[in-house]
C-alpha cells in the first residue's frame, strides 16, 4: 500500500464528500451522512453481487440508474439518491418485495426492526397492485436452532454468503431459481457450523429467527445494552438484549479490531444461560454455627474485624473483571497472602476463517490476561487450603468444588454470585453481581481491555466484588471504597503495570491495547 | 427434415453449405471437402493479425448483442501473464433460434477450427463448448469431433508441430435459459449456479476461474475459418458496411416453409418471410412478427419492410438478435402469445434481481388473468409500469427481454388487451 492516499470528491445530494478512491457511491454518501437503502449488500460480507437492485441512484452522465453498493466513487461525480426516477425505482422494488410477502408484522420477530418494514414504511405504499394468489412457503428449520420463514425471505443471499465467505462452509444454498427461489440447506449437508447464529443477524428481514426467541419479545420491549461476551478469551463485542430482567438475544456489535460483525454461537447459548442459577442474594455471616444474613455494613464491619493476616490461599476466577481482581489483589496484600490460583474451562478452538481473528478460544473466560495480570497463576486443581489458614474465594471458582472444600479453613470468606455447596463451609459470603449485572473491564487474550455495561438488574442486594472489597478494605483502613465503576478502573489503572495508559472514557466501545509491559506473554496472532 | 431447403433467393452458402451431410461429421470426411485447411495457416500468423483480419471483416457476435467480433477480442490481454480461456457459447435456448444447434451437429469439425483459431487469436489454450444441457444428442455428436481432432493433432499439444497447445472440453451445461447470457454461462462453467455477475469486472479482464476470457457465439466462432482463410474482403462482398457477411435465420410461426435459411445480412426482413418462407400457410394475412427471437419487439405485418441487418432492425424499432422471426398469422392471440412468452422469462429468470424476478413472474400472472377475461384497464397501466422498472434495472438484459415485446405488443396490439377486458 502506498502513503499517498488518492482521494476523490463527489457530490451527493448536493453535499460534498471526500472520499479515498475505490469508495463506492453508497459508502460515500454514508460519510456525508445519507442512508442509501439496501439488502444485498452488508460491509462484512466481501462480494457485492448488487443483486437487490434496491440501491440504485442517479449518476450525471450515466444513462441508467446504478446499483450505488458497487459504483466507485469518482472525481467530481454528481448523484442523487433521491430523484424521482431513483425514487421511483426504489419504491418498486418494494412493490415487488412485497407482492408475496405475508405482511405478517405483527408476529413477526423482526418487526421494528426490519429493513423491509423500514423502507415500506418509508415509500408509504398502502394498497398493492397484485391481484394474484401470493406464493406461500410456509416454514423450515434449516439449523437445530434456527428457523426459516420463507415467505418473508427476500433472497438477498447474505445468508448464504456468509456461510460460504466467513464460515467457509457451503451448507447454505439458494434453490429453485426465479421467482419460486428460497434457502435451503445444501442436500445431504447440516447446517452444525459454529458460527451459524450470525445468518440470523445478517438477515435484513424476519426470515431467519432463533428458535429460542421466536415470538418471545418485541423490538420495542427490550433493552439493549452494550457488553463484551464472556464465552472465552476473544471477548466479542456484543449488545445484551432484555426484556423483564432476561437475556432473551445477544447480538454482536462491530469492532473491527476483535470480532467485526460476528460472534460464535458457543458465545450466544453461554449467555442465555445467564438467566439460570441459585443466587447470592445477601450477605452471610457465621453466627453461633449458623449462617445469618446481616446488611451489608454489618457484614464488612463484621469481617474486617475477625480477618487476620496469615497463612492463606486465594482462588480466582478467569470471568470477574479487573476492577474486582485489582481490589481482591488489595486485600490480599493487606493480609499478607502472595500468590492466588484460578482454573479455565478449556474446549475445543474453532476460528471464522473469513475472519480469522475471531476464534472462539482454548480458554472459555474472558479475563484470563486481567486476572494474570493482576499477579493470579493459572492453575488446573483448586487451591490448597492451610487448616486454620484465610481461604478467599472470588467469582464463580466453586461450581465443581467438593463439598467439604474450605472446611478446614480458619475464615473462609467467598464473595460470589451464585451458590454451590462448598459454600456452606464460608465463615462469610459476599453477593456480587455477575459481569452481566455490573459496569467494568475485561482485558482479552492479546492484551486488549475492553469494557461493558450493566445489561441485568442484580439480585436482593448483590454489588460489585470491586465495590464489596474496596469497602472491605476501607473498613480495615486502607484507602477508600470506590461506588462507581470508572473511579475504581482509574485506581485500577494508576496501580497497575501496563494499564498506566488508559483512561476510562478513551476505552470506549472499542477498548484499548495495554501498554508494552502489560502485553500478556503469548504472541499475539 | 433434411437440408438445404430450397429457396427462390440466389445465395452462396458458406455455413451452412454442408448441412445435411452425414459426411461433414467425420474427421475424414470434413477434410475431404476441405476442412482443417486453416488451422495451418491461423498456426503461422500472429494472434494480433488474426484478430486484425477478423476485425477488418467486421463480423459481428451472433449470439443476439452483434457486438463486433474482432474488437472484442483486441480487449484481451496482449501480454498473457497466465491462463486465458474462450468459452463458446452454445447454449442456444432463446424461443425462435434454432441456429446454434445446426452447426453443432452438421459441422461440428467447423466449430472446432473456428473455436481453435479463434483461441490462438485471444492467447487462450483451453476452449470450453458449452453447450445447452438439453442438447444431448448433438452434444455426443460434437464430443465425438473433438475426439477425433485430439487423435489427429489437431487439438491437445503441439498442434500440427507448431509447438502450440490447446485443449478443448466439452461442457454439458446446467438446463437453464441464462447460462447463455455469458456472465452466467461462466458462472455455471465454475461450478455454481448459473447466475450472471454484474460487470466489472468484464470477461476480458476476469472472466472464467478468475482469467481473461472471451465468449463467442457457435455461429460467430464458425464464421472464423472462412474469413481468415478468404480475407476480409472476400467476406465483405455480402451485407452491409455494418453488417457484412451472410447470417443463419430461424423462421418459425405460422409460414409455408419454416427452417433455417443462410442469407446475406441486409436482405429485407419481408423477403424471408413472403419469398424464402412461403409466407403465411392457408392464405391467411400475417399479424406480427416478433423479429429477432422472443427477446425483441413485436413488428406489425406493415413494418417488415426492413433491412435485415442489426442496424436495419434497429431502425425498424426492433432488433435482429439471432435473427429469428415468429411469424404469427391473423389468427393469433396476441396476449395469448404474450403470456407465454413471459412465462418463459419468469421461469428462466435466474431470481437474482428482484425487478426480474418479481416483474416476470407478475407480468406473466397479469397477461394470463386478462387473458381469461378477468383482466381491468389498470392492468394495463401497471403492465406498462412493469416494463418501465424493468428496463435497465438489472444486472443482465432477461428482464429488459420479456420487455421489448411485452411493449410492442401493448403499443401496437392494445385493441386486442382491451377486448379481452371489455369481452
Ligand atoms: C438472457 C440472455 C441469454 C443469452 N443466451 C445466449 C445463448 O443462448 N447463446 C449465445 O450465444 N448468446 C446468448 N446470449 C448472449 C451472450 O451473453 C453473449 O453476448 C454472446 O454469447 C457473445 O457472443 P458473440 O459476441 O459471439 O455474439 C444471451 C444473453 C442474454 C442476456
Ligand atoms: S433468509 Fe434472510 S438473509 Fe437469507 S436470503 Fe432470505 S432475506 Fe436474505
Ligand atoms: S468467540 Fe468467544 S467471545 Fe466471541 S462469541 Fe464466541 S465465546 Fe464469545
Ligand atoms: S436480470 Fe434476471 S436473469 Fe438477469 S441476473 Fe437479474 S434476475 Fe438473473
Ligand atoms: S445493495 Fe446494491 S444492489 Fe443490493
Amino acid at each position: 500500500m502506498s502513503d499517498a492516499t488518492n482521494y476523490v470528491t463527489l457530490t451527493i445530494d448536493a453535499v460534498e464528500v471526500k472520499v479515498e478512491a475505490g469508495t463506492t457511491v453508497l459508502q460515500a454518501a454514508e460519510h456525508a451522512g445519507i442512508v442509501v437503502p439496501h439488502y444485498c449488500y452488508h460491509p462484512g460480507i466481501p462480494s457485492r453481487p448488487a443483486q437487490c437492485r434496491m440501491c440504485l441512484v442517479e449518476i450525471e452522465g450515466q444513462p441508467k440508474l446504478q446499483p450505488s453498493c458497487v459504483f466507485p466513487a469518482q472525481d467530481g461525480m454528481v448523484v442523487y439518491t433521491t430523484s424521482e426516477t431513483a425514487e421511483t425505482a426504489r419504491k418498486s422494488v418494494i412493490e415487488f418485495l412485497l407482492l408475496n410477502h405475508p405482511l405478517d408484522c405483527p408476529i413477526c420477530d423482526a418487526a421494528g426492526q426490519c429493513m423491509l418494514q423500514d423502507y415500506a414504511f418509508e415509500t408509504g405504499q398502502l394498497r398493492s397492485r397484485y391481484a394474484e394468489a401470493k406464493l406461500v412457503l410456509g416454514r423450515d428449520r434449516v439449523a437445530d436452532d434456527i428457523l426459516y420463514f420463507g415467505d418473508r425471505c427476500i433472497v438477498c443471499t447474505r445468508c448464504v454468503r456468509f456461510m460460504e465467505e466467513l464460515a467457509g462452509d457451503n451448507a447454505l444454498v439458494v434453490a429453485q431459481r426465479g421467482h419460486k427461489a428460497y434457502i435451503d440447506t445444501f442436500p445431504g449437508k447440516d447446517l452444525d457450523n459454529a458460527f451459524r447464529g450470525n445468518i440470523v443477524d445478517v438477515c435484513p428481514v424476519g426470515a431467519l429467527v432463533h428458535e429460542d426467541f421466536v415470538f418471545k419479545a418485541r423490538a420495542w420491549d427490550m433493552d439493549s445494552s452494550p457488553g463484551i461476551c464472556p464465552g472465552c478469551s476473544t471477548g466479542c463485542n456484543i449488545d445484551i438484549n432484555v426484556k423483564e430482567n432476561q437475556i432473551v438475544r445477544t447480538k454482536p456489535r462491530l469492532n473491527p479490531d476483535v470480532n467485526s460483525y460476528w460472534m460464535c454461537d458457543h458465545g450466544r447459548r453461554h449467555l442465555v444461560m445467564a438467566n439460570r442459577g441459585v443466587r447470592a442474594e445477601a450477605p452471610l455471616i457465621r453466627v453461633d454455627g449458623e449462617l445469618e444474613p446481616a446488611s451489608w455494613n454489618e457484614a464488612l464491619t463484621w469481617i474486617a474485624g475477625r480477618l487476620e493476616a496469615g497463612d492463606g490461599a486465594a482462588v480466582v476466577s478467569g470471568g470477574a473483571a479487573n476492577e474486582s481482581l485489582f481490589y481482591m489483589r488489595g486485600l490480599l496484600s493487606e493480609l499478607g497472602i502472595d500468590g492466588g490460583t484460578f482454573r479455565v474451562l478449556q474446549g475445543e478452538e474453532i476460528t471464522l476463517p473469513g475472519f480469522p481473528k475471531l476464534k472462539l478460544r482454548a480458554d472459555r473466560a474472558p479475563n484470563v490476561t486481567g486476572a494474570e495480570l493482576h499477579g493470579f497463576k493459572r492453575s488446573d486443581e483448586l487451591a490448597d487450603v492451610p487448616d486454620g489458614g484465610v481461604l478467599i474465594v472470588l467469582g464463580d471458582a466453586l461450581a465443581d468444588a467438593p463439598a467439604d472444600y474450605g472446611a478446614n479453613a480458619g475464615f473462609f470468606l467467598c464473595v460470589g454470585s451464585h451458590l454451590y455447596p462448598a459454600m456452606v463451609n464460608a465463615t462469610a459470603i459476599l453477593p456480587m453481581t455477575s459481569v452481566l449485572e455490573m459496569e467494568g473491564t475485561f482485558v482479552n487474550y492479546e492484551g486488549r481491555v475492553q469494557r461493558f455495561h450493566q445489561a441485568l438488574r442484580a439480585p436482593g442486594v448483590a454489588r460489585p466484588a470491586w465495590m464489596s472489597l474496596s469497602r472491605l478494605l476501607e473498613h480495615r483502613g486502607v484507602g477508600e471504597g470506590v461506588l462507581d465503576a470508572r473511579a475504581a478502573f482509574q485506581t485500577m489503572a494508576a496501580g497497575t503495570t501496563g494499564m498506566d495508559n488508559l483512561s476510562w472514557s478513551g476505552l470506549g466501545l472499542r477498548g484499548e491495547l495495554l501498554s508494552e509491559a502489560g502485553q500478556p506473554a503469548v504472541a499475539v496472532e | 427434415m433434411g437440408y438445404p431447403y430450397s429457396h427462390d433467393l440466389e445465395v452462396n452458402t458458406l455455413l451452412s453449405r454442408h448441412f445435411g451431410d452425414e459426411k461433414a461429421r467425420t474427421l475424414e470426411g470434413w477434410k475431404e471437402l476441405g476442412g482443417y485447411a486453416t488451422l495451418p495457416r491461423a498456426l503461422e500468423m500472429e494472434p494480433g493479425a488474426i484478430t486484425e483480419v477478423v476485425k477488418e471483416s467486421g463480423l459481428r457476435g451472433r449470439g443476439g448483442a452483434g457486438f463486433p467480433t474482432g474488437v472484442k477480442w483486441s480487449f484481451m490481454p496482449q501480454e498473457p501473464t497466465g491462463p486465458h480461456y474462450l468459452c463458446c457459447n452454445a447454449d442456444e435456448s432463446e424461443p425462435g433460434a434454432f441456429k446454434d444447434r445446426e452447426i453443432l451437429r452438421w459441422v461440428p469439425h467447423l466449430l472446432i477450427e473456428g473455436c481453435l483459431i479463434a483461441a490462438r487469436a485471444i492467447r487462450a489454450e483451453h476452449v470450453y463448448i458449452y453447450v445447452r444441457g438439453e442438447f444431448f444428442p448433438f452434444s455426443r455428436i460434437v464430443t465425438d469431433a473433438v475426439v477425433e481432432a485430439y487423435e489427429a493433432g489437431y487439438v491437445g499439444e503441439n498442434i500440427l508441430g507448431s509447438g502450440w497447445n490447446c485443449d478443448v472440453t466439452v461442457h454439458i451445461g446446467a438446463g437453464a435459459y441464462i447460462a447463455g447470457e455469458e456472465t452466467g454461462l461462466m458462472s455455471s462453467l465454475m461450478g455454481g449456479r448459473a447466475e450472471p455477475w454484474i460487470k466489472p469486472p468484464f470477461p476480458a479482464q476476469a472472466g472464467v476461474f478468475g482469467r481473461p476470457t472471451t465468449v463467442n457465439n457457435v455461429e460467430t466462432l464458425a464464421a472464423v475459418p472462412m474469413i481468415v482463410a478468404e480475407g476480409a474482403d472476400w467476406y465483405r462482398q455480402w451485407g452491409t458496411e455494418k453488417s457484412p457477411g451472410t447470417k443463419l435465420w430461424c423462421c418459425s410461426g405460422h409460414l409455408v416453409r419454416p427452417g433455417t435459411y443462410e442469407l446475406p445480412m441486409g436482405i429485407a426482413l419481408k423477403d424471408v418471410i413472403y419469398d424464402v418462407c412461403g409466407g403465411a400457410p392457408n392464405g391467411k394475412k400475417i399479424k406480427a412478427v416478433i423479429p429477432g427471437g422472443s427477446s425483441t419487439a413485436m413488428l406489425t405485418a406493415d413494418e417488415l419492410d426492413c433491412e435485415g441487418t442489426y442496424e436495419g432492425m434497429a431502425e425498424a424499432g426492433s432488433a435482429l438478435g439471432t435473427a429469428s422471426p415468429i411469424v404469427m398469422d391473423e389468427d393469433t392471440n396476441i396476449v395469448r402469445a404474450m403470456r407465454r412468452i413471459a412465462q418463459f422469462y419468469a421461469h428462466e429468470s435466474c431470481g437474482q434481481c428482484v425487478q426480474c424476478r418479481e416483474g416476470t413472474s407478475w407480468t406473466a400472472q397479469l397477461l394470463h388473468r386478462i387473458e381469461r377475461g378477468e383482466g381491468s384497464l389498470s392492468d394495463i397501466d401497471t403492465l406498462y409500469h412493469l416494463c418501465e422498472q424493468m428496463t435497465g434495472r438489472t444486472i443482465c438484459p432477461l428482464a429488459d427481454s420479456v420487455v421489448f415485446p411485452l411493449r410492442s405488443s401493448l403499443d401496437k396490439f392494445r385493441d386486442e388487451y382491451e377486448a379481452l377486458i371489455r369481452c
